[in-house]
This record gives C-alpha cells, structure tokens and sequence, in this order.
C-alpha cells in the first residue's frame, strides 16, 4: 500500500481524496493554486504544496508543476481526481516514467477508450449495440436511403466536422432526408469547409443511463451497477441517482454487462463509466467511456456500501477487489444533486464570491460532499459547483421526500445558487414519475435559451 | 454542561493576550484563532477593543483574511513592494527544489552583499530533471537568504531579500 500519494486536483474531489488517504493510513500531499492557498481543507492533508498562480493552465494543468510536487512531496502515487489532468494520457505516461502510480488505468486504456474510433471498435467487438448508422460518411442518395430504411426513422443528418449540436437536422421520412442530405452539405461546406455527413439513428427524448465499473490489475472486472443521469440542463449534469428509475430489472442487468464486456475487452483497470443513451423501448445504444472517477460516485457508493475512492488506491497498489459480481448489491435508492454558484435568473452565470452563511442538512441518509464554509470565498477562476448533496433511503419516494426536506433547511447566503431550481425539478411531475429524458429540464423548467 | 467563564483571565494569559493584540494592530489582522487542546481564543478586530473568547472546541475559522478576488489575471510572481523593512522580495516563479549554484562543487550564485541586476541568476530550481535558472527581476544588493541549497519550495515562495 502506498505511504504518501499525491492530490493532483483541487476543491470537492481533492477533500474526498485526502478522506480516503487519512481512513487508509496513508499521507496525503495536496497541491493548490494561489487562489487555494488558504482554503481550509488543506489543513487535513498531511502537506499542501502551492504550484502556481490562480488560473488552472499555469497550475492544475501544468503537468511539470504537478510532477515536481510529487517529487519534492516524495509521493509513490498520484490521484488525479476527475478534470484537470485525469484524463490526459500523457500525463499517467509521465508519471510511469518518473516511477510514480498514476491511480487510474494504464495510458494504453486510456486511449484505447478514449479514441472514438477505437471506442467503437471495442464496442463492436464486445458485442455492445451502438447507436445504428452509416458506417461512416454518406456517399450518395441512394445509400443514405437504404440506411434509412435499415435502421428506421427518424434519422440525425451529422456534418462530420461539426460538433455540439452545430450541423445535425433530424428527418423523418424520404422525402426530408432527401432535403435534408442537401441543405445539410451545403451547410456544412459553408460553415466547416467539409460536405461530408453522416447517418444516425434519432433518439428521441433518450435517457442517459451509466454504468459505474471497476476493475484490478488481476482481470477481474466488476459493475456497480447504474446511474440515470438524464437530468441535464445543456449537457450539463443536475441530478443523478441509483438505480435508474423504471428500468426494467432484465434491462438493468443486460446494460451492466455490456459495459463490463466492453471493459474486459479495453483491458481497462481501475475505475471507469460506461455511458449509454436509453430509448423509449429500453434499448440501449453505447455513447462514450470515460475513463475517471466521476462527480456522481457517491450515489453508486450509497447503494452499493464501497468506497470507491479507496478501492481505486487498492487497486492502484496492486490489490484484488474484495468482492465478486454477485456480492454487489444495490440497496435502496440514492440521488444526488449538484448545487453549483450560479445566478439561475442571470443565464445560470457563475457566482463567485463570500459565503456569508451556511447551514447544512443532517438527519438519516443525508451526505454532503464539500469543500465550502461558512466565510469562505468562491474563486472564480474554477468551475462553479460548491458541493454534493446526496440522499440514501429505502425507496426513491422517500429518496426524494427527504432532498426535499434537505433543500427547505438548507440555506447559503453570499452567493446565488442552483437550489431553487433543484427544487423546482424534485417537485416536478416529470421527475416525480420518474420519466426523465435529457432535455426535459430544459423543456419545461428553464427559459428557452438565448444560445 | 458548564459554560467556561468568561471570567478574568490569569495573569500569565492577560501578556499573552497583549502580546496577541500587538501582532494583530502591527499586520493589520482582522481575526485570529488559536486553540490549544480544549482552550480556544478568538480575536477580531473592529470592536473598540479586541473581544476573547473561550469557548467549547468548534471548528477553527480560517486565520487569515480570505485572498483578494481578481476579476483580471492574477500578477506573475513578480517581486512584491517594499515592506515595511524597505527590502523586496524575490519569490519562487516555480515549485521545485532550490539549488544555490550551478553544480554542487561551485560557488553559490549570490550570497549576502552580493549585488544583482534583473537579469543576475540567483539560484536554480530543478522541476521534473530541469535545472531552471532563475532571474533576480530586481536590482540591489541580497540582505537575506532564506532557503538552504536543496530546500523543496513552493509557487511563490520567499527565496532572498533585497536592498533596492
């Protein structure tokens, strides 16, 4: 087991790291930025080294600044957290070669999962279903229909040189994607220089379902089950839980070994997340991996009794996991929202600034995983969530009855914040019902956007 | 529960206190915390006189004023303006481990009296296998030395004292 590792990130992740370290006995080294310098929990890390000034390129992301902490802090590890560097291949290569564990999987997986090509050819491989489409870019009208044909519409008509929704436009019979495939190339030529498009599936209102994996250095790999993360507002996470809810138990179990096959496949170790996007008939599609300890892992925690941080040391020092397939369980129901500094009448824009007052939820089933006080002052050079407030209890309605009762009591003042928008959501039929899709928020709860 | 009394403190406690008020008064603290086993003070500042407080053991404030919020980029670690002592000081631009010659059979780089122009090295700090030598930025003569060769320092850290 590793005496001293090291704390490459900052804020919520890097206190539950140093948590970790302090219950295995092991030293923990935290590094900061001037802007961190006088945060509290640095003082439960057995040093805190400062690496640069406040803007993240110049400390957080310089891989020579983190690698010479570690040096200096005399580390045999290092937790990358998630962001930052965790998932930088040539970051966990530096650190092999400067002798230094990098806890996470190998820069090999990394990449092998971390290419979309190669994703998909692991997918396939790993007989995991993919979001049906051309096999790359459509060459005429004629393919393009028989590919229609083949998987069913509606289709998404992609630019291949377009991203974040820019280039796409969905078509529903023959006759608009003929259209479609026209106005789409002369489109994409104009905006991106590049005609070429390809065909996929149109996922209506999907679900996004994750799997929490983790796997040894001895081929065992395991599923802790899954997260529905569907409640989103512009690609970004609100809310997340365990187990998704109205999912069929068959289903379940299929979407968990598919992301364990794919795993096994990728010669992955450590922890990871297989996402998938969900259709309204519980068919699966596999979407991207990421290679990480995730925001949300402390609702796969609750369920399941693991602590996940701490298994990723274990791991990463060489030890078996302790459990097999079967003796995973998943009890209860755990959810878990993100209360970022945001002014939710202001375009959600980051709210930086002192927190005057804070007063925490408590009771049974109640965690909060953060790094704030009382008095302590958002920087606003980082990401704008402040803390995790999860909820474990028997069942989701009473999951959701006590963040209910969490969010009423608790009060943060100094800053704006995302509450009352989670409380808008908790109280909406939508979620209630369990029947949330990625872009309901949005549809129902939050002004359209000016984007 | 008793509550402890606010009462007198002993007479060894009343030096302590003025020792503490003091320090307060001459770095322009706003608050300071201490705690020894069960006994905790708070002082703040801003009261017509500083109140003690003995109480419980909760958890400690933060000690210092919390850092300044800067809307623009935060300045290089660029020399900070004279102190009080009329010195300037040149602080780490790197993390790494302090080097105070060229090779260990040399001579240091500067030591007191020396004097430095901006462009002068002064020390190198190694990160990652990387021998970075490091630019006064200022010109005088060293007062100080405030790290030993081999030293591991940190981003801004304190290295030398200079008399401009």
């Amino acid at each position: 087991m590793f005496q001293r590792i090291l704390i490459a990130n900052r804020g919520e992740i890097a206190l539950r790291i140093i948590r970790a370290c302090r219950e295995l006995g092991i030293e923990s080294v935290a590094v900061c930025s001037e802007a961190d310098r006088n945060t509290d929990y640095l003082r439960l890390a057995s040093n805190a080294i400062c690496i640069g000034p406040a803007q993240s390129a110049q400390s957080y992301l310089q891989i020579k600044n983190i690698i010479s902490a570690a040096e200096i802090g005399n580390v045999e590890a290092i937790h990358p957290g998630y962001g930052f560097l965790s998932e930088n291949e040539h970051f966990a290569e530096v650190c092999r070669s400067c002798n230094i564990t990098f806890i996470g999987p190998s820069p090999e997986a990394m990449a092998r999962v971390g290419d979309k090509v190669s994703a998909k050819e692991l997918a396939k491989k790993a007989q995991v279903n993919l979001v049906p489409g051309s096999d790359g870019l459509v060459e005429s009208e004629d393919e393009a229909l028989a590919i229609a044909g083949r998987i069913g519409y509606p289709v998404l008509i992609k630019a291949t040189a377009g991203g974040g929704g820019k280039g796409m436009r969905v078509a529903r019979n023959d006759l608009s994607l003929k259209d479609g495939l026209k106005q789409a190339a002369l489109e994409a030529e104009k905006a991106f220089n590049n005609a070429g498009v390809y065909i996929e599936k149109y996922i209506e209102n999907p679900r996004h379902v994750e799997v929490q994996i983790i796997a040894d250095q001895h081929g065992e790999v395991v599923h802790l089950w899954e997260r529905d993360c569907s409640t989103q507002r512009r690609h970004q996470k609100l809310i997340e839980e365990s187990p998704a809810p109205n999912l069929p138990q068959s289903v379940r179990e299929d979407i968990c070994k598919a992301a364990v096959r794919l795993i096994q496949a990728a010669e992955y170790h450590n922890a990871g997340t297989v996402e998938f996007i969900v259709d309204s008939d519980n068919q699966f599609y596999f979407i991207e991996v990421n290679a990480r300890i995730q925001v949300e892992h402390p609702v796969t925690e609750m369920v399941t009794g693991i602590d996940l941080i701490q298994q990723q040391i274990r791991v990463a020092a060489g030890e078996p996991l302790p459990w097999k397939q079967r003796s995973v369980p998943c009890n209860g129901a755990a959810i878990e929202v993100r209360i970022n500094a945001e002014d939710p009448e202001n375009d959600f824009r980051g709210s930086p600034g002192k927190i005057t007052k804070l007063r925490i939820p408590g009771g049974p089933g109640v965690r909060f995983d953060s790094h704030v006080y009382e008095g302590y002052v958002i920087p606003p050079y980082y990401d704008s969530m402040i803390g995790k407030l999860i909820v474990h209890r028997p069942t989701r309605a009473e999951a959701i009855a006590c963040l209910r009762r969490c969010l009423d009591e608790f009060v943060l003042e100094g800053v704006k914040t995302t509450i009352p928008l989670l409380k808008r959501i908790l109280s909406h039929s939508t979620f209630v019902e369990g029947r949330m899709h990625t872009t309901f928020v949005e549809q129902h709860l939050v002004s359209k956007d000016r984007s | 529960m008793s509550e402890p009394s606010a009462a007198s403190p002993a007479p060894f406690d009343l030096d302590r206190l003025q020792q503490l008020i003091e320090l307060m008064e001459k770095h322009g603290l706003s608050e300071v915390s201490l705690r020894r086993g069960q006994e905790q003070w708070r002082l703040r500042r801003g009261s017509p006189a500083p109140v003690m407080m003995s109480a419980a053991p909760m958890a400690p404030m933060p000690a210092a004023p919390p850092p300044p919020m800067a809307s623009a980029s935060a300045p290089p670690a660029a020399p900070s303006a004279p102190k009080d002592d009329g010195l300037l000081v040149i602080k780490a631009p790197t993390v790494g481990t302090f080097y105070s010659a060229q090779t260990p059979e040399d001579p240091p780089f500067v030591s007191v009296g020396s004097k430095v122009s901006p462009q002068t090295t002064v020390c190198l700090i190694e990160a990652m296998k990387v021998f970075n030598p490091i630019p006064a930025e200022v010109a005088g003569t060293i007062a100080e030395v405030l790290v030993k060769n081999g030293d591991a320092v940190e981003y801004g850290q304190a290295l030398f004292k200079v008399r401009p």
